[in-house]
């Protein structure tokens, strides 16, 4: 079974392909089937693989399909690479890419560009596999720019508002420049190893690099800055809310559960790299804390539903970037399987509220749907308290202990990491659960104007059923010490040494941040469902720093002033074109020569004998009296 | 019998061809042209019997024979073009046939 | 001697070519240097090609010509033409260029070695043997050429009548 890895990225390429070139021609429903199905298929084959996979005890599985090009040194092939990371991340791949392909059956019934929509989003998702499966780091780099394609295509769906377009593009641009900044570092990592394998280069790299080795430094920055670009971190997060402009469907899948976390898989899979170059890897925590907490309290201010979500995933990626800063892997991968799960949730359920209000997207004019819409409120606060991390019953709560706690704990953690982590966790409760009152609470603003059916309900039940039980692989501790997920990631990545003595503070350690979560979740009760009118007094007391936050801590406006305006300026300086007037200049001087010589071709026939006559002279001149 | 260098043959043919390329370079008539130019092929076709005589072969001769089968062929055409030519331009300047000019 | 008396004519005629008003004047004089050319061709010996010479240049060629001439029915003011268009101005640029190149002509004479001519003559018999021997093909070649030019002059020479449709005929007026 397990030779059948390679059919799971291609179910989805052909399906995509089909959609393509005779999607038009289809009815939706067959449409539908065979962009759903192949992601069903692959999800199955997953299933199937990963059972032969772990039952068989190998620690690797490789699957070369052909060469693909073969340069100098560098001979890259399409090779697919199976151990237990990857096999986390195709897992919730297909899985939750088979959910809301389900969901966006309904949701983009409607939509004149329904196999259109498929087609992208299959193709996304065979890009994103073959970007977690890629052996080597050229097919990687292949799937990260398709998962950069798709990004920009499904953004810009509803091309025909411009602003989507603008949004597409922002992404795309600003994505970019890490992807740059990510393929200068394969190149440096080229002329060191002479090669892009990704196991040939990790079991190299201590043979070949110390500790703390600059080139290893610099490599690690390259390709963080391209992990800080896909993954939406400072400095490059400006794209990701702006990116809400697509589907709902669209930032489930892509902004939440898989595009924006290419980036924890890049440095995950090259965390030798990253161990072998300390410095790199405390500024990975760095972004991470910096990011979580400039997210979170962006967060705060939002009035658009699906902005609030947006910042909480960068906020949560930065808790994937800590993690990671400390060294802690397996924590950052347990971290994102469960944010895949509730996030995705939260966005999908987020979808069907905005659709059954007929597009109304402020939450403020949201309200009541508590009873209107039970399925989706329940479901939706299962995903917000998986988000706020209530503690023991939410999946959440598990993933964001473990990083709090090997933050404060682990032998790279500390107080600095520990405390925005902190921060950030009373925040994100405090932002989650405004969202869940303002929305569901309260009395109805607008009518529901249409009730979702089974295609949107049922992903939203197993989702919801996932964060809360998803969490239950991996327990603490102090709770029965049941490591089931980390043990599975063992091999490939190392644990995390904690500091000496430090293993009985845990207790105190969870037991802060469960009551700081719920206290942050009974603040936000208050002000937004007991004493409204205290949030309101906050706001305009604080209206300054609010509206700060509200811009996202205006990094829109500084890289305008930064790039944007210095480039217009200059591209209108250049109007004429400076490059361009060359090229004319020899336009110009050619006509002229040619006018000139035009003369010459008077039409008058004695002319034409005495340039005869003359050509002759000089041929017998030249021939007689110069030697040659 | 007398006998001349070869030179002063040529230098006949030189002078007779100088002769009508100075007429084809004045004159703007065209039939005066065309006279011009057999006075050219003319002193071309001297050359060449010259330089057969000096050499006492036939092949001078048949190289003249050849340059005056071509020069009958050349006035014929040329006239029926000249009639072409003052029939649709009522002129015999040859400057008035300049349209191919620019 | 006479070489250079039937040069000295042939030159004399040939300015008078150039330096006439009158098309049928020059051409008189065009073939009063043809003969004299033609007795140059006897004098070197080649009897066969001076007769040609008179035949068909002087007699064809130049007969031609003048047929064309009457044909095209110029008045006197053809002559008034030449004489407008004729002044001193024009002889200078084309004369210097002519003095220029007989100048190279003379130089490259002058500059090789000097030969004397003998006196055989060449008859017709071997410029025969010599045309359908090793130039059979410039032969072939002569009558293709003579053959266009006949179906090319009767092409161009023939004036058509203009074929206006019966119902344009009467706008035409």
């Amino acid at each position: 079974m397990i030779n059948l890895l390679w059919l799971i990225p291609t179910l989805p390429f052909l399906s995509a392909l089909i959609l393509i070139f005779v999607g038009s021609r289809l009815s939706w429903r067959i449409a539908a089937l065979i962009g759903a199905g192949s992601i069903g298929l692959a999800a199955v084959l997953t299933i199937l693989v990963g059972y032969d996979f772990l039952s068989s005890g190998k620690e690797a599985y490789l699957h070369v399909a052909w060469n693909w090009f073969q340069a100098g040194d560098l001979s890259t092939t399409f090779a697919f690479y199976l151990d237990s990371l990857s096999m986390v991340f195709i897992f919730v791949i297909t899985f939750v890419g088979f959910l809301i392909h389900i969901y966006s059956i309904e949701f983009m019934q409607e939509d004149e560009g329904f196999s259109r929509f498929f087609a992208y989003l299959n193709l996304f998702v065979c890009s994103m596999l073959i970007l977690v499966l890629a052996d080597n780091l050229v097919l990687l780099y292949l799937g990260w720019e398709g998962v950069g394609l798709c990004s920009y295509l499904l953004i810009g769906f509803w091309y025909s508002e411009e602003k989507n377009g603008y949004a597409a593009r922002k992404a795309f641009i600003i994505t970019r420049v890490g992807d740059t900044a990510m393929a200068i570092g394969l190149f440096m990592l080229f002329t060191v190893f002479h090669t892009l394998n990704i196991q040939d280069i990790l079991s190299q790299a201590p043979l070949v690099w110390t500790t703390g080795a600059s080139m290893a430094v610099v490599i690690a920055f390259l390709l963080l800055g391209g992990a800080v670009g896909k993954s939406a971190q400072l400095p490059l997060q400006t794209w990701l809310p702006d990116a809400m402009a697509g589907p709902s469907p669209v930032s489930a899948l892509i902004h939440a559960a898989t595009m924006v976390t290419a980036g924890v898989y890049l440095i995950t899979r090259m965390h030798i790299v990253y161990e072998l170059a300390p410095l790199a890897q405390l500024w990975v925590g760095i972004i991470g804390a910096i990011t979580l907490l400039v997210a979170g309290f962006s967060a705060l201010t939002q009035f658009d539903l699906k902005r609030v979500l947006a910042y909480s995933t960068i906020s949560q990626i930065g808790y994937m970037f800590l993690a990671m800063g400390v060294g802690a892997w397996s924590a950052a991968v347990f971290h994102f399987m469960i944010h895949a799960f509730f996030k995705a949730l939260l966005f999908l359920a987020a979808g069907a509220v905005i659709m059954a209000l007929h597009h109304e997207h402020d939450m403020f004019r949201m309200g009541g749907l508590k009873t209107k819409l039970p399925v989706i409120y329940w479901t939706f606060l299962i995903g917000a308290a998986s988000l706020a991390a209530l503690p023991f019953v939410t999946a959440g709560f598990y993933s964001k202990d473990q990083i709090l706690w090997l933050a404060w704990a682990g032998e790279k953690g500390n107080l600095w990491f520990f405390l925005a982590a902190l921060t950030g966790a009373v925040v994100t409760a405090i932002y989650t659960f405004r969202m869940v009152f303002i929305t569901f609470f309260g009395e109805a603003k607008t009518k529901v104007s249409h009730i979702p059916g089974m295609r949107i309900t049922i992903p939203l039940i197993i989702l919801a059923t996932l964060s809360l039980a998803g969490g239950f692989i991996e327990l603490p501790h102090t709770l029965g010490h049941f490591t089931l997920f980390s043990d599975y990631l063992s091999p490939l990545l190392p644990s995390v040494a904690l500091k000496d003595g430090i293993e009985s503070t845990e207790w105190t350690i969870q037991l802060v941040t469960a009551v700081l979560a719920l206290g942050g979740v009974y603040f936000a009760y208050i002000l937004y469902v007991k004493q409204p009118k205290i949030s309101d007094e906050i706001k305009s007391s604080t209206f300054e720093l609010h509206q700060f936050w509200f811009r996202g801590w205006d990094f829109d406006a500084l890289y305008n002033l930064l790039f944007v305006r210095p480039f217009v300026y200059l591209s209108r300086v250049n109007k004429n074109d400076v490059i361009d007037q060359f090229y004319m200049g020899l336009v110009q001087i050619t006509e002229y020569f040619n006018s000139t010589f035009v003369k010459t071709q008077s039409g008058i026939l004695r002319w034409y004998v005495m340039g005869i006559v003359v050509g002759a002279i000089l041929i017998m001149t030249i021939s007689l009296f110069v030697q040659p | 019998m007398n006998v001349l260098p070869v030179e002063m043959g040529l230098l006949l043919a030189g002078v007779l061809f100088t002769l009508g390329l100075i007429s084809v370079l004045i004159r703007r008539n065209i039939i005066f042209m065309l006279i011009s130019v057999e006075i050219m092929l003319n002193a071309a076709g001297l050359a060449f019997i010259v330089a057969g005589s000096r050499w006492a072969q036939a092949d001078g001769q048949v190289m003249f024979i050849f340059i005056l089968t071509m020069a009958a062929a050349e006035v014929s055409v040329g006239l029926a073009l000249i009639l072409q030519i003052y029939h649709h331009l009522k002129t015999l300047d040859s400057d008035a046939a300049d349209k191919m000019n620019g | 001697m006479a070489f250079y008396i039937a040069s000295i004519i042939a030159i004399l005629a040939t300015i008078m070519v150039i330096t006439r008003y009158n098309m049928i004047h020059a051409l008189l004089y065009l073939v009063v240097s043809f003969l004299a050319v033609a007795v140059i061709f006897f004098m070197l010996g080649a009897p066969f090609v001076a007769a040609l010479e008179v035949i068909i240049y002087a007699g064809a060629i130049v007969v031609l010509i003048i047929f064309v001439i009457m044909m095209l029915n110029l008045k006197e003011e053809s002559v008034e033409q030449e004489r407008k268009w004729f002044s001193r101005n024009i002889w200078i640029g084309p004369g210097i260029l002519s003095v220029v190149l007989l100048g190279e002509l003379v130089y490259i004479l002058v500059t090789s070695e000097r030969v004397l001519l003998n006196n055989t003559v060449v008859d017709s018999k071997a410029v025969g043997l010599s045309l359908y021997g090793p130039y059979i093909i410039g032969v072939e070649l002569c009558g293709l050429l003579l053959m266009a030019g006949i179906v090319g002059a009767y092409h161009l020479g023939r004036q058509r009548r203009k074929v206006v449709h019966r119902f344009l005929e009467k706008t035409e007026e």
